[in-house]
């Protein structure tokens, strides 16, 4: 009893250390104090992330549905901002080609209404489409949804006057501090905790585990596969909106359906079903494919150039590594499991977290 | 409490149930034996609204709940534990109990723990996933869940399967326990030996069409029913 409050408190104080430290290094970065431009775009990029992996996480890992449509949202998310965002005085400059839709072309929001609008969007968007989509089942969901994607991305190609088509729209306010990024990052994956330990995230994971035992409860099938695709959606249009004002620019090419892919990548690496695990992911992915870079690049070691190393050669490595996964670490990182630190400790102290306690029949 | 007037179910063009009747008296318990395929788990269904009948009339408490939504059957009192028990197998223990209060809006915690008393061993094991229990255990977490929502029938679908004799004893002990507790059970049973013997009334299903019914204790000494199901014991 003693050592489990000696635990708690333990606990409470490391995470207070964390915070802080959390908090120093964001702001010396911030203010220009350690790091560089390049360092605060990956971070920020890996925030994003961070953000459409849970959401993803929320759909795949918890309520067990596979849909790939996530690409589809953020560019739902993004374009709101673009559209929204960009200064009445520039708008003529971007639509050189084909003339904005003059209601459009008088509507200047800011940057959080226009945050907020393209999550709301791809959630009805999700709806719409989740209605009819969700009632099918595992790889029939995933080629469904991959195609809405795809449609989605289709669409803004073409309805110029909106989107400024294939050109996209350039110009788009950025943001001064990493704070937009990393606040808006740690309120929506603490919403979504909050969510996944609701008795309404106890039945997604139902719903998961058993569509039959779980309807038997009175688990409203449908009712909360479409709130988690609805909510997973929000959470990719916020991602994506906060890509737009990352990148400055978007244009229907960033949302291509292999975008999706990254995220699948990254809760697979995670964890299906651990949100600390696909915020490590998040971040040690994004890295890692800035970092893998040099592949991309020619090589030539001791005078002799080696051939494989030209541009796509990191996606490759990449697809290997996740092959690999696959094969060895089929449960990821953290598996279904929250990082702790009693976690740590017992990592650290070699207590590896015990496994399975099966004593069979221990019943009488 | 539960009347069953000519039920009628199809899967496809095929017919599982073919018009049977039957009655559960409230606080009794009442088992439907029969062979593989005899469409016992079918007629289970078709109560707790997880399949849609053809026709016929399944009243409980006196209104007709046929075609009613899983979601509203549950909610009116009716509570069914799948065969193969069906817990949440990633969900811990406390999780899969807390789930079977899905629907309910006040407070559980009086539950939880009558769950706890029923059955210790849950206790002991509430933060463990529900995956890493033992089968007989998992069969006390599905009536542990199903009690969860404070049914008025619970039905059970095949609780003894796939258990070592000596914890299918312990399960009947348990479902008497809760009959005693004042909720009613229908029981379906491959297991026609134990489920007679703790029913009060029982009926036999064959072919989607019951060939029999009687008290529990009739149907035991019953020839038919001894070379049929409880396999020939004369000589």
């Amino acid at each position: 009893m003693m050592n489990k409050i000696n635990n708690k408190k333990t606990s409470l104080y490391l995470n207070i250390l964390l915070i802080v430290i959390f908090a120093a290094v964001i702001t010396l970065l911030d203010t220009n104090v350690i790091g560089d431009a390049y360092v605060r775009r990956i971070l920020n990029l890996s925030a994003i992330y961070a953000i459409v992996s849970v959401s993803m996480n929320l759909v795949n890992g918890f309520t067990g549905l596979f849909s790939l449509g996530q690409a589809g949202f953020m560019a739902i998310g993004a374009y709101s901002v673009a559209i929204f965002t960009v200064p009445l005085a520039e708008r003529a400059k971007i639509f050189y080609i084909t003339p904005q839709n003059p209601v459009l072309a008088q509507i200047e929001l800011p940057f959080v209404a226009a945050l907020l609008l393209g999550g709301f969007l791809a959630a009805l968007v999700a709806i719409m489409i989740g209605v009819p989509v969700l009632r099918l089942k595992s790889d029939y969901l995933a080629i469904a949804t991959l195609g809405f994607s795809e449609i989605i991305r289709i669409v803004f190609t073409n309805i110029k006057s909106i989107t400024n088509g294939a050109l996209g729209i350039k110009n788009i306010p950025t943001m001064p501090t990493m704070w937009v990024f990393f606040g808006i990052a740690i309120i929506s994956i603490g919403f979504m905790r909050l969510l996944i330990t609701s008795s309404y995230g106890r039945a997604f994971k139902a719903i998961r585990e058993d569509e039959v035992a779980a309807e038997a409860m009175g688990i409203n099938l449908f009712k909360h596969k479409v709130m988690s695709f609805s909510i997973g959606a929000f959470f990719a249009g916020i991602g994506g909106g906060l890509l737009a004002t990352l990148f400055a620019t978007v244009d229907p090419n960033q949302f291509y359906f292999p975008v999706t892919y990254n995220f699948l990548l990254i809760i697979v690496l995670g964890g299906m079903g651990s949100i600390s695990g696909t915020i490590i992911a998040s971040f040690v992915v994004t890295a890692g494919l800035e970092i893998l870079r040099f592949f991309d690049e020619p090589l030539t070691l001791f005078g002799i150039s080696i051939p494989l190393f030209r541009p796509g050669l990191r996606m490759v490595i990449f697809s290997i590594l996740l092959m690999l996964l696959v094969l060895f670490f089929r449960n990821g990182l953290l598996g279904q499991k929250e990082l702790s630190w009693k976690l740590i400790i017992d990592l650290l102290s070699g207590k590896l977290p015990r496994k399975k306690t099966g004593e069979g029949g221990g019943v009488q | 409490m539960l009347k069953i007037n000519d039920l009628h179910v199809n899967y496809g063009g095929i017919s599982a149930v073919k018009g049977i009747s039957m009655h559960v008296p409230e606080k009794s318990i009442v088992t439907l034996i029969g062979a593989n395929g005899a469409g016992k788990s079918t007629t289970l269904k078709a109560i707790a609204g997880l399949v849609k009948a053809r026709n016929g009339e399944i009243l409980f408490q006196g209104e007709n709940i046929l075609g009613k939504d899983a979601i509203d059957i549950v909610a009116r009192g009716v509570t069914m534990i799948p065969e193969g028990r069906k817990v949440f197998v990633n969900l811990s223990v406390l999780e899969n109990l807390k789930v079977g209060a899905y629907l309910r809006k006040d407070n559980i915690e009086d539950d939880i723990k009558r769950v706890y008393d029923l059955f210790p061993i849950l206790k002991q094991r509430a933060w463990q996933l529900a995956g890493t229990l033992s089968g007989g255990e998992q069969q006390m977490l599905a009536v542990g869940r199903a009690l969860m929502a404070r049914p008025k029938l619970i039905m059970m679908d095949e609780p003894s399967l796939g258990l070592a004799p000596l914890i299918v004893n312990a399960i009947f002990d348990i479902i008497k326990e809760i009959n005693k507790q004042g909720t009613t059970i229908l029981l379906i049973e491959q297991n026609a030996n134990k489920a007679l013997k703790v029913a009060d009334y029982g009926y036999v299903l064959e072919t989607g069409r019951i060939t029999m019914e009687g008290k529990g204790m009739d149907l035991l000494k019953n020839e038919k029913i001894i070379e049929a199901y409880l396999g020939s014991s004369k000589k």
